[in-house]
């Protein structure tokens, strides 16, 4: 099974656009939502959702003060600052590491597990799609993205998917750290500005970390061609593939307002074409070709 | 005072609020970059960098001369940092919470605490703008940890602009939590209101009042003032597309440097603000 995992480093250079936008051209396969915590995918596939679950987290500390004896124990150990002079516990900071729990000398400290979220097994008119919805301010975002990443595969294996598309979070953190293990390539999507450069770079040396190879894309690129021009030669330096660039065209944004990719929005355009040739460049790339091997050129030498 | 800048989605312009608001009102404001795993901030506002300082959470580190393997302090991590297998006692350091339940639990005392590097912070200024940012380390998860650690470092006296990062757990929390004002920065598509209606439930969830900027107010639809005016949110800034700003800031030029005209509404946006601020009371400190 082989996995493209859309990510960025910064955000809103595009990655949903352009995720939703391939999956109208891919053939076979299953869509994932893996920005958890930001999830967008959904507004431009319309799923229809046939199965959802309860993502269940960490557990949080809750003391019954009929039992508490307001001897201290638990706010001394806490390294969280979790429990004020009330012993009530602060859920937005309690880390979920129960040593308060283990330690309370009149044992009264609960420590029940947490509804985190929902994730979602859906229909769409492109194929089916896996997503989820972390709840508000919780955490554990890495493990629900991991979660959703092997149901996305359970299910491509069992529609006999060729393929899974995953829509990654931005950033370099936990999420995405969850997001680009086992991918098959990776796809940066970069704009041409000094922010998404700097961030390219976090993103490219991540990838060259956990050792999964990446390709990248330079979106919005007529803002500032120089630039582009830098991100590209700077691929090439990491041993990454330059797949083309995408123009800022407003039609991502009309469309999106419609709920529609890009390719569902007007007449044709060169900015169809555009994307029309990073996906084929995408599916032709070595790395979506060879069984496992990544740097060719290494392997013949 | 401190006034924290976030979005929900990404890429709706943060840090250029966040750092123009800060060069239009110059001395007597730290601008501190919470974007840990993406810092832009100091590529905007060009601060001279005057120190770095290594950032590391504590993990056990065990003396397996005391050690007598009985695996209570396995038992007791509840994020399986600890497996003692045999004559030995592995330590997995970035599963590891620094919550510390190991050294209580050892009965030998044989669980000291080293560290593990999580990033640096940097500090530096500019014209009298103080300036710290944290830099998650490459391939470290945790970026929460740091973003304390940036927060902490902070000096009280001054105005404290809080570029946070995007999303709505537990990193936005923790740039978030204890501010006394919440900018949002948002764009009037759907992607841009979906995520901000997430980030305002979070907010309500802190009870920290919270205020809009919308950026790029003339592209996508109406529905994000729709919803500003529903749900009781004063729109504090809006600034509308303008392809010489989009083209300034792919080069890391500032709209108040580029646009002086821009100057005065950066100025207005902060003592409305305050204004707010004041209104509930004033600023923790």
């Amino acid at each position: 099974m082989r996995e493209i995992v859309i990510i960025s480093g910064k955000g809103g250079t595009g990655k949903t656009s352009l995720t939703a936008a391939f999956a109208a051209l891919a053939k076979n396969s299953v869509f994932c939502d893996a920005d958890v915590d930001a999830a967008d995918l959904h507004l431009l596939m319309q799923p229809k959702v046939v199965q959802r679950a309860d993502f269940m987290g960490g557990c949080k500390a809750v003391i019954s003060p009929d039992i508490c004896t307001s001897c201290g124990t638990c706010r001394e150990l806490c390294r969280f600052d979790a429990i004020n002079e009330q012993f009530q516990v602060d859920t937005i900071r309690c880390e979920g590491c129960g040593v308060c729990v283990d330690f309370c000398p009149a044992q009264a400290i609960q420590f029940p597990v947490q509804r985190c979220g929902e994730w979602y097994i859906s229909n769409t008119r492109f194929g089916p799609m896996v997503h989820a919805r972390l709840g508000i301010a919780e955490e554990n975002s890495g493990k629900l993205v991991s979660l959703v990443r092997k149901e996305a595969r359970q299910l491509a294996e069992k529609k006999g998917a060729d393929l899974i598309i995953t829509d990654g979070p931005p950033g370099i953190g936990c999420p995405v750290i969850a997001s680009i293990g086992g991918a098959t390539v990776l796809v940066i999507v970069v704009e041409p500005t000094v922010s998404g450069i700097h961030d390219m770079e976090r993103v490219v040396d991540l990838a060259a970390h956990f050792k999964v190879p990446g390709m990248v894309c330079v979106n919005k690129f007529d803002l500032n061609v120089e630039m582009t021009e830098t991100i590209e030669q700077l691929a090439q330096e990491r041993n990454m593939a330059a797949l083309g660039r995408v123009s800022f065209d407003p039609a991502f944004t009309r469309s999106m307002v419609e709920g529609k990719t890009l390719f569902e929005y007007g007449k044709p355009t060169a900015t169809w074409q555009q994307v029309r040739d990073i996906w084929t460049h995408i599916i032709n790339s070595p790395s979506m070709n060879t069984l496992g091997i990544v740097d060719l050129k290494s392997t013949i030498q | 005072m401190i006034i924290s800048v976030a979005s929900g989605k990404g890429g709706t312009g943060k840090t250029t609020i966040s750092v123009n608001m800060a060069l239009a009102l110059g001395r007597g404001v730290e601008l501190l970059d919470c974007d840990v795993e993406e810092p832009n901030a100091h590529l905007f506002l060009k601060p001279k960098i005057e120190r770095s300082e290594k950032v590391e959470v504590p993990i056990p580190l065990v003396d397996l001369d005391k050690c007598t393997f009985c695996k209570k302090c396995s038992d007791i991590c509840r994020f399986n940092a600890l497996a003692v297998v045999g004559k030995k006692v592995l330590v997995f350091q970035e599963l590891c919470h620094s919550c510390g339940g190991c050294m209580v639990v050892c009965p030998e005392g044989a669980i000291t605490e080293t560290g593990r590097e999580l990033g640096f912070l940097n500090f530096g200024a500019r014209d009298g703008i103080g300036f710290i940012n944290g830099r998650l380390r490459v391939g470290e998860a945790m970026s929460p940890p740091l973003i304390k650690q940036v927060r902490a470092a902070a000096n009280p006296r001054l105005i404290t602009i809080i570029d946070a990062p995007p999303g709505t757990s537990c990193p936005v929390i923790a740039a978030m939590n204890g501010a006394d004002f919440i900018l949002m920065v948002t764009e009037p598509t759907p992607f841009g209101l979906h995520d901000l209606k997430l980030a305002v439930e979070a907010v309500r969830l802190l009870g920290i009042p919270c205020g809009l900027v919308i950026n790029r107010a003339d592209i996508g639809d109406r529905k994000v003032f729709d919803y500003a005016e529903k749900e009781n949110l004063p729109i504090l800034l809006t600034i509308p597309f303008d392809r010489r700003i989009a083209e300034a800031y792919s080069q890391g030029k500032n709209i108040v440097e580029e646009f002086p005209e821009w100057r005065q509404c950066f100025t207005e946006l902060f003592r409305k603000i305050e204004a707010i601020i004041n209104e509930r009371g004033g600023a923790h400190a």
